[in-house]
């Protein structure tokens, strides 16, 4: 049986501050094979970048806790391994696009230093010269001028600085990228560009990816799996095919894809979801999105629902629960 | 239906720069008719946030001219402006950054009444304020609470009522929903799109969200370095887009649906070149896969037939 290369169980993670502990990730199950991508999907607050800096242990120190669960990368057992070996991991093994291509660049480092920073950390006996060629060789394989490498952060557009980080991200052939919204803050068209680079790079390095997106389209054009989050729990997960062609969805998937203007529709109106996220500090008893819901039966104000699985489709609700057809 | 309510004619607006002078926005002519919308869609550096900017008079124009109902404004007098801002409005892109972080809900909807002192009873601002409190969907609860207290949806909601304040006609919406999650964004393009059917507002929506464009708008203007390339009503827009740019963008919008056959057949190389000191011609052209010598000469935007504008010369 191929071994899963992440497997989650049950997570649980919290930031605990002086007046509240926000309930970020309330029992997170989730596993990806070597090579897949997975869309983990879910509006600003749902927990989704929470879950990505749990897998690497990058929480804030102090106030962002872990409280139970388990992580296995790769047969490591993420949350017993050592700071040490948590950096070997970092940037190696698996590594992270983060959201914000503007700032998370060290803008007093040439692009080609921070590229072969990465290179330098995880193979100290690799020689100047091959590490130079290695540089050489990613900026190609993002599609960057082998001349640029000796510039500076800020002479780069938007649309460039991404395919950098993407480099750095690249570098050492991680296992597993983890990537925050890596678009979000680009042109559509440039958006294009460096998604379909990310899907030929996927393919030639095998890289499996946990993509972080609110963007249902980017979903639909470069993921194998999807995971819908909703108050920091996975309330649906399947395959492409379940979430965009099954009829069975948890009510929030419908919502979300109910907000979304369709292009090729005119429609009058819109049908959003009513209401707001709930408060992490307060959650709502019972299913977190029953406040929210149109179908609300009785016992999803008082149970939390099991998760009802169908071959790949995996739906938790109580709508499903009740013998329908799914 | 007479004259347009908004009528720009050969719009400039130029930023002066070490380097020479960035054409922001360089000779753009739109017409938009009361009641209606015209999105104002391109990426980023296209100019369209200094368009809006600029007919408002928030940015000053470098030359030509600007209409309302009419009337040149770029022409009128600090005193005259004053007047005519009761008329034109904003909302603004971020609802972080566009709300005072030290005034309360109701002193943020009422600071443009009292400045251009349209009201001065305060219990008569006092209604006025509740009254936009409740046409924008935001309970009476929050009227002494401050802005960090409440989320992106409810923020954006007190910049739309802040904008309705003075019962404007026109409203310069820029990326208003750009900065919300995607279930709010729906709440509040509805919103905006109800109150336009209750009260005949004219829009100008800025966007670089092309399904959120189609969705609001009549007409749209397709906006390249300055330039408009394309114009057209949002329907055909979207079913017959003419210039290649406004192809590469519809192209380069992933779709949520497995069906489609998407395979970005047409991704633009390269980058937007420089808006500073540009050379004459199409702007669009170093990265057009159809670009010849004709190219290099100024383009006219033609009209093709349906109300549909566009400057290429391939049509």
């Amino acid at each position: 049986m191929a071994e899963k290369l992440l497997k989650i169980d049950d997570l649980r993670v919290v930031y605990r501050t002086d007046e509240a502990t926000v309930k970020a990730v309330n029992g997170l199950n989730l596993s990806i094979d070597k090579g897949e991508t997975l869309g983990l999907v879910g509006e600003t607050g749902a927990g989704k970048t929470t879950t990505a800096l749990s897998i690497l242990r990058l929480l804030p120190e102090k106030i962002g806790i872990i409280e139970s669960g388990n992580i296995q990368l790769d047969g490591i057992d993420i949350l017993k391994a050592t700071e040490a070996d948590m950096r070997l991991l970092r940037g190696n093994t698996m590594s992270m696009i983060f959201q914000d291509p503007m700032t998370s660049l060290n803008p007093i480092m040439k692009i080609g230093e921070q590229i072969g920073e990465v290179l330098e950390l995880h193979n100290p006996e690799m020689d100047e010269n091959t590490r130079d060629e290695k540089v050489n060789e990613i900026l190609q394989l993002v599609g960057l001028p082998v001349e640029r490498k000796s510039d500076y952060p800020h002479q780069f557009s938007g649309g460039m600085k991404q395919r950098v980080i993407i480099a750095i991200a690249l570098a050492c052939e991680p296992k597993l990228l983890l990537a925050d919204e890596p678009t979000t803050a680009l042109d559509v068209t440039i958006q294009a560009q460096v998604l379909s680079m990310m899907r030929e790079l996927k393919q030639k390095l095998g890289t499996a990816m946990i993509l972080i997106t609110h963007d249902l389209g980017v979903v639909a054009q470069t993921c194998d799996k999807v995971a819908i989050m909703y108050a920091g729990e996975i309330v649906e997960l399947g395959t492409i095919k379940d979430i965009f062609e099954s009829d069975a969805h948890h009510p929030y998937t419908i919502g979300l894809f109910g907000s979304i203007p369709d292009l090729t529709k005119t429609t009058k109106r819109l049908n959003p979801i009513k209401g707001l996220m709930p408060d992490p500090t307060n959650l709502p008893a019972g299913c977190k999105f029953h406040p929210r819901c149109d179908n609300c039966l009785e016992i999803c104000k008082t149970q939390e629902p099991k998760s009802i699985l169908k071959n790949t489709h995996m739906i938790k609700c109580h709508l499903y629960i009740q013998d329908k057809q799914m | 239906m007479g004259v347009p309510l908004i009528e720009t004619r050969n719009l400039k607006k130029y930023f002066k720069t070490p380097k020479g002078d960035l054409h922001a926005v360089d000779g753009v002519n739109l017409k938009i008719n009361k009641g209606q919308t015209i999105g104002v869609v391109g990426e980023s550096g296209c100019g369209k946030s200094t368009l809006g900017r600029t007919i408002l008079r928030l940015l000053e124009a470098t030359s030509g001219q600007v209409f309302y109902d009419g009337k040149d404004i770029l022409k009128y007098s600090n005193k005259e402006m004053l007047n005519m801002r009761k008329k034109m409005q904003i909302i603004f892109q971020d609802p972080y950054a566009s709300l005072n972080p030290r005034m309360t809900v109701s002193e943020i909807i009422a600071e443009p009444i009292k400045v251009c002192k349209t009201l001065t009873n305060k219990n008569e601002i006092d209604d006025k304020v509740y009254d936009l409190m409740q046409i924008v969907g935001l309970s009476e609860r929050f009227v002494n609470t401050y802005p960090h207290e409440l989320d992106g949806g409810r923020r954006q909601r007190i910049g739309i009522a802040r904008a309705l304040s003075l019962d404007p006609e026109f409203i310069v919406c820029d990326e208003p929903v750009s900065a919300l999650d995607v279930s709010i964004q729906a709440q509040i393009l509805n919103l905006m799109m109800d109150l336009q059917d209750d009260i005949g507002l004219t829009y100008m929506f800025i966007t670089h969200d092309l399904s959120v464009v189609k969705h609001i708008s009549d007409d749209i203007a397709v906006m390249y370095l300055g330039q408009c390339v394309e114009k057209a009503p949002a329907e055909e827009l979207f079913k017959n887009p003419l210039h290649p740019y406004t192809k590469a963008l519809l192209d380069a919008i992933p779709i949520p649906s497995l069906s489609s056959t998407q395979g970005f057949k047409s991704i633009i190389k390269g980058e937007v070149t420089s808006p500073i000191n540009p050379k004459p011609g199409c702007r669009f052209a170093a990265r057009c896969h159809y670009q010849r010598k004709e190219c290099m000469s100024n383009v006219e935007l033609k009209e093709v037939g349906n109300g549909h504008f566009v400057s290429c010369i391939l049509l």
